[in-house]
C-alpha cells in the first residue's frame, strides 16, 4: 500500500505539463547519474542509505556505494553568495522533494547538510533552465 | 512502470575494483578523499574493522607536560566540537588532568578520553545497543539508534561521554554530532580506518613531546605492544577488570 | 456487613475544578517539554556530571510508586485480608497510572524522545534498562488483566487469586529491576549496592500506599462517599512499619558503606558535609518521612484520628522524594574515584563536588507526570466502578 502511494506520488510528480505548479523543482545534480536510475533512487534512497550507514558505523565498512556524504557532494545546490545553501534553505535538494512530500528528514540534526569546502564544482540551477523532474529524468538517461 | 528491486548482493565485477583498491592503497586513498568517485564505484562489502587487530593508546605521563593541551585543541579541530562558554555542558571528547599525589606531592599532568574498554560498562547498559564496539576495539556510539538516555553517562567509570545540550551545525562530515544523542572520543575511527593515527597523537608528537603512541595491542610486534612488553604501565580503575584500551606509563 | 458495591464517580464541582487544575499543570509540562526539545538540555540543569536530574527523581518516584500501590490489592487477593478487598481496583488502577506517570517523565526527558520507537524495538538484553521497559509493558498488560478478572461478571475468585499473585510477582521484580538501575553501576562508590533492590522494593511499599491513601481520601472527600476511620487508621499502622523498613533497609546500606575505607569518602558526603544532601538525608528522609510519620501513626491517643495517617501519608511522600534526590542527586554530586591517591589539582570537574541547580522546566516536567497520573486515575473511576459507594467501618468486612 505504502509502495503503490509513493509510486502515486511519483507518477504525478513526473507528469510535467499536467503537473504545473504542483511537482517540486528538483535542482539538477553534479557527477555521474545513477546507474540504478532516478525512480530507483526515490523510492529506495532511505534504505540503501540506512543499509549501508550500518555497514559503515558499526562493521568500520568505508567503501559503501550510498553515503550520506556522497549524495550531498553531488547534489549541493549553491545559494546567491556562491555557496552551498544548508538544510534551512528550501533550495536545499533534500528539501526540494521532503518539503513536497511533508516527510521529516532526520539525517541534518547530527550530519552536515553542506559538502566539505574543498568540494568539486557544482551545477548551478539556472534560471530558465528545464531542470524539472522530467527533464532531470531525460538528462539522466542520456 | 515498475520500480528496479532492490538487491544488497555483490557483483562480482565490483569485487575485482575492490581488489584494485587493495592493491592499491595509496592511489586509491587519494580517489576516495575526492568524494565523488565514490558513487561510480557501486556498493559492496568493503574492508571492515578488522577482529585480528585491537586498537590502543598508551601514554606516557612522565612525558607529558601540565602546560600543553595540544591534544585536546587538535581532537577539538578535528572532530568539530568547541568550548561554547558553558563549561558544563559542553562535549569533553578528551581532557587534560593535573594530579596531586596525596602522600607524596608530586605532580603529574595527563589526558583523560574514553578508554575504549573490552568489557564496557556503555555497551552493557545502553538500552538500545547504540553504544558498541568494533570488531577492532574501538567503542563507539551509534547515534542513529541513541535515544539520549545517558544512562551509558551514568555507568561510564571515567566520565569519558558527553550529552550534546544544543543544537549543533557546521559538523565535519566525518564526525557526524548533534542535538540529544550522546558522544565520545572515536579514536578518530575515520583517520584510522585510512591507516593513520588519532589527531591527539599525531598533535602530542609534534609537539616533541611524544607522551601518547597508538597502535595494533593485538600485533606482538608493534611499537606500542613491545613497549607494553618491556616497561611497566597501569590501566585507570583497573580494579572494575574492563581490560582498557588506553594504558598509563609512569603514573 | 452489606455487599459492596462499586460506581461511577459522578461529576461535580470540586471534581472540575480539579480537573482544570491538573489540566493546567499538564500544559505547563508540555510546555517545557517543547521548551527542552527546542533549545536543548542547556536550558535545564541538568549538565555533563549530573546527567540525570529532577525529572528522573518525580519520575522514579512514580514508577517506585506505581508498584506499591499495586499492594493494597495484592493485600486483598493475595494475603487475604478481608477489610481491603473493596479497596483492590482503585488499587489497580492507580498502579498503571501512576506507571503511565512515571513514564511520561522519563520519555520525555530523553534527548532524542521522538525515537521511543528504537527503543521499544530495539533491545540489548545485557542492559537492565532495556529489562525495565519489558518490565514496565508487561505490568500494564499484567494489572490490566488483574482488573479485568476483578471486574469481570461470574469470574471465579480462583482466577482473581491467580492473577493477583502474578501481578505481585511481577511488580516485586519490577521495583527490583528499578533499583538495579542504580544498584548495578559500578563506577559510582554511591550506588554499587545489591541492597539497593530490596531498598527499593521497602520503598515502594511506603510510598505507594502512602500515595494510596491520599488519593483514596480525596476521592471519598470529593464524591461524598465514606471512609471508614478504622479502615484508615489500619492502613496507617501498616504504612508505619513499612516506614521502618526503609529506615531499617537505609541503615543498612549507609553502615556497611561506612565500614568499607574505600566509601568513606562518599558517606561522608551524604551523611554529613554534603550541604542539601545530608540536610535532605537527615531531615528530610529520616525525620519527616520515616520518625516523625511512624510517631503519628503509632501515638497511642492520636495515632487512630484520620488526621493523623494522612498527615504520616504527606510526610511519607515527602522523605520519599527527599530519600530518592538524595540517591539519584547526591551520588552523581559526589565525584568519581578515577585516581584513588591523588587529588585534581586541575582539570574538567574532576575530584570536585558537582553542582546541580534544577530549572523550573524540571519542576514542571515533574509535576505533569503526576498531574498525569492523577488525571487518569480520575478518568478511570469516572468511566469505570471502581470506587465503592461505601467504605465506612460498617460496610468493610473483617478478617
Amino acid at each position: 500500500m505504502k509502495r503503490l502511494l509513493v509510486m502515486l506520488f511519483l507518477m504525478l510528480a513526473t507528469l510535467p505539463a499536467a503537473a504545473g505548479g504542483l511537482a517540486p523543482v528538483i535542482p539538477k545534480a553534479s557527477g555521474k547519474p545513477h546507474p540504478e536510475g532516478n525512480l530507483f533512487m526515490r523510492i529506495n534512497h532511505m534504505k540503501l542509505m540506512k543499509h549501508d550507514r550500518d555497514q559503515t558505523v558499526r562493521e568500520g565498512d568505508r567503501e559503501i556505494g550510498h553515503s550520506l556524504k556522497a549524495c550531498i557532494e553531488c547534489h549541493a545546490v549553491n545559494g546567491a553568495d556562491g555557496q552551498p545553501v544548508d538544510i534551512s534553505s528550501d533550495k536545499h535538494f533534500c528539501r526540494t522533494c521532503h518539503d513536497f512530500a511533508a516527510v521529516k528528514v532526520d539525517c541534518f540534526q547530527c550530519h552536515n547538510s553542506r559538502p566539505e569546502a574543498k568540494s568539486q564544482v557544482l551545477i548551478l540551477p539556472r534560471p530558465g533552465d528545464t531542470n524539472d523532474l522530467a527533464a532531470y529524468l531525460e538528462g539522466a538517461a542520456r | 512502470m515498475k520500480p528496479p528491486a532492490l538487491s544488497f548482493h555483490k557483483k562480482p565485477s565490483e569485487m575485482s575494483r575492490r581488489d584494485f583498491l587493495k592493491s592499491g592503497g595509496a592511489v586509491a586513498t587519494i580517489t576516495l578523499a575526492q568524494g565523488v568517485t565514490l558513487m561510480a564505484f557501486g556498493g559492496q562489502a568493503g574492508a571492515m574493522a578488522d577482529p585480528g587487530k585491537r586498537w590502543g593508546l598508551l601514554i606516557d605521563v612522565g612525558k607529558c607536560t601540565s602546560d600543553c593541551t595540544a591534544c585536546v585543541t587538535a581532537c577539538s579541530t578535528e572532530n568539530g566540537w568547541q568550548d561554547t562558554g558553558h563549561p558544563e555542558t559542553d562535549a569533553q571528547w578528551i581532557r587534560k588532568v593535573d594530579l596531586v599525589d596525596d602522600a607524596t606531592g608530586h605532580e603529574l599532568s595527563l589526558p583523560m578520553m574514553c578508554q575504549h574498554c573490552d568489557d564496557a560498562p556503555c555497551i552493557d547498559v545502553c538500552p538500545t545497543t547504540a553504544s558498541f564496539k568494533r570488531a577492532d576495539g574501538i567503542v563507539l556510539v551509534d547515534k542513529h539508534i541513541c535515544i539520549g538516555c545517558r544512562y551509558c553517562m551514568m555507568a561510564c567509570p571515567y566520565k569519558a561521554r558527553s550529552f550534546v545540550h544544543e543544537p549543533v551545525r557546521g559538523q565535519k562530515t566525518y564526525a557526524p554530532r548533534g542535538q540529544g544523542t550522546v558522544e565520545s572520543c572515536t579514536l578518530c575511527v575515520h583517520r584510522v580506518d585510512r591507516g593513520d593515527s588519532p589527531a591527539c597523537v599525531e598533535a602530542c608528537g609534534k609537539t616533541g613531546n611524544g607522551a601518547m603512541m597508538f597502535g595494533d595491542l593485538m600485533d606482538p610486534e608493534s611499537q606500542i605492544s613491545q613497549a607494553l612488553l618491556n616497561y611497566p604501565s597501569l590501566a585507570l580503575r583497573d580494579d572494575l577488570g574492563l581490560r582498557p584500551g588506553v594504558r598509563y606509563q609512569n603514573l | 456487613m452489606e455487599r459492596t458495591i462499586y460506581r461511577e464517580i459522578k461529576v461535580n464541582r470540586p471534581l472540575i475544578q480539579l480537573a482544570a487544575l491538573l489540566v493546567a499543570f499538564l500544559l505547563a509540562a508540555a510546555s517545557s517539554w517543547f521548551y527542552i526539545e527546542h533549545h536543548g538540555h542547556i536550558v535545564t540543569g541538568m549538565n555533563n556530571q549530573i546527567v540525570w536530574g529532577l525529572p528522573h527523581v518525580f519520575a522514579i518516584f512514580l514508577i517506585v510508586a506505581a508498584s506499591g500501590a499495586l499492594n493494597v490489592a495484592s493485600i486483598a487477593t493475595v494475603f487475604g485480608k478481608v477489610p481491603y478487598k473493596p479497596l483492590a481496583r482503585l488499587s489497580g488502577l492507580l498502579a498503571v497510572s501512576l506507571l503511565a506517570g512515571g513514564l511520561a517523565v522519563l520519555v520525555l526527558d530523553l534527548g532524542r524522545p521522538d525515537r521511543l520507537i528504537v527503543a521499544m524495538t530495539t533491545y540489548n538484553f545485557s542492559s537492565i534498562f532495556a529489562w525495565n521497559i519489558l518490565l514496565y509493558n508487561g505490568f500494564f498488560v499484567v494489572v490490566a488483566a488483574y482488573l479485568f478478572v476483578q471486574m469481570a461478571r461470574g469470574m471465579p475468585y480462583q482466577a482473581v487469586q491467580m492473577v493477583g499473585f502474578v501481578a505481585f510477582i511481577w511488580r516485586l521484580i519490577l521495583t527490583t529491576g528499578t533499583g538495579s538501575i542504580f544498584g548495578w553501576l559500578v563506577a559510582r562508590s554511591a550506588y554499587d549496592a545489591a541492597i539497593l533492590a530490596p531498598l527499593f522494593i521497602a520503598m515502594s511499599f511506603a510510598i505507594g500506599l502512602a500515595v494510596f491513601i491520599l488519593v483514596l481520601t480525596l476521592a471519598c472527600r470529593l464524591t461524598d462517599r465514606a471512609l471508614g476511620a478504622k479502615l484508615l487508621a489500619r492502613m496507617g499502622r501498616l504504612l508505619g512499619i513499612f516506614a521502618a523498613v526503609v529506615l531499617y533497609f537505609a541503615a543498612v546500606q549507609h553502615l556497611t558503606n561506612l565500614y568499607v575505607a574505600e566509601h568513606a569518602g562518599v558517606e561522608r558526603f551524604i551523611l554529613w558535609n554534603g550541604g542539601i544532601y545530608t540536610w535532605l538525608f537527615w531531615f528530610g528522609q529520616v525525620l519527616i518521612g520515616g520518625l516523625v510519620p511512624i510517631a503519628l501513626v503509632f501515638h497511642p491517643t492520636g495515632g487512630a484520628k484520620p488526621a493523623s495517617t494522612i498527615t504520616a501519608s504527606a510526610l511519607v511522600i515527602l522523605g520519599g522524594f527527599a530519600q530518592l534526590y538524595v540517591i539519584i542527586l547526591g551520588g552523581q554530586a559526589y565525584p568519581l574515584e578515577i585516581f584513588p591517591g591523588f587529588t585534581a589539582s586541575f582539570s574538567f570537574s574532576d575530584g570536585q563536588i558537582n553542582i546541580y541547580i534544577p530549572t523550573w522546566l524540571e519542576f514542571f516536567l515533574g509535576f505533569g507526570g503526576i498531574a498525569l497520573a492523577l488525571a487518569l486515575s480520575g478518568f478511570g473511576m469516572k468511566i469505570l466502578r471502581i470506587l465503592p459507594t461505601s467504605l465506612s467501618d460498617a460496610n468493610v468486612g473483617q478478617d
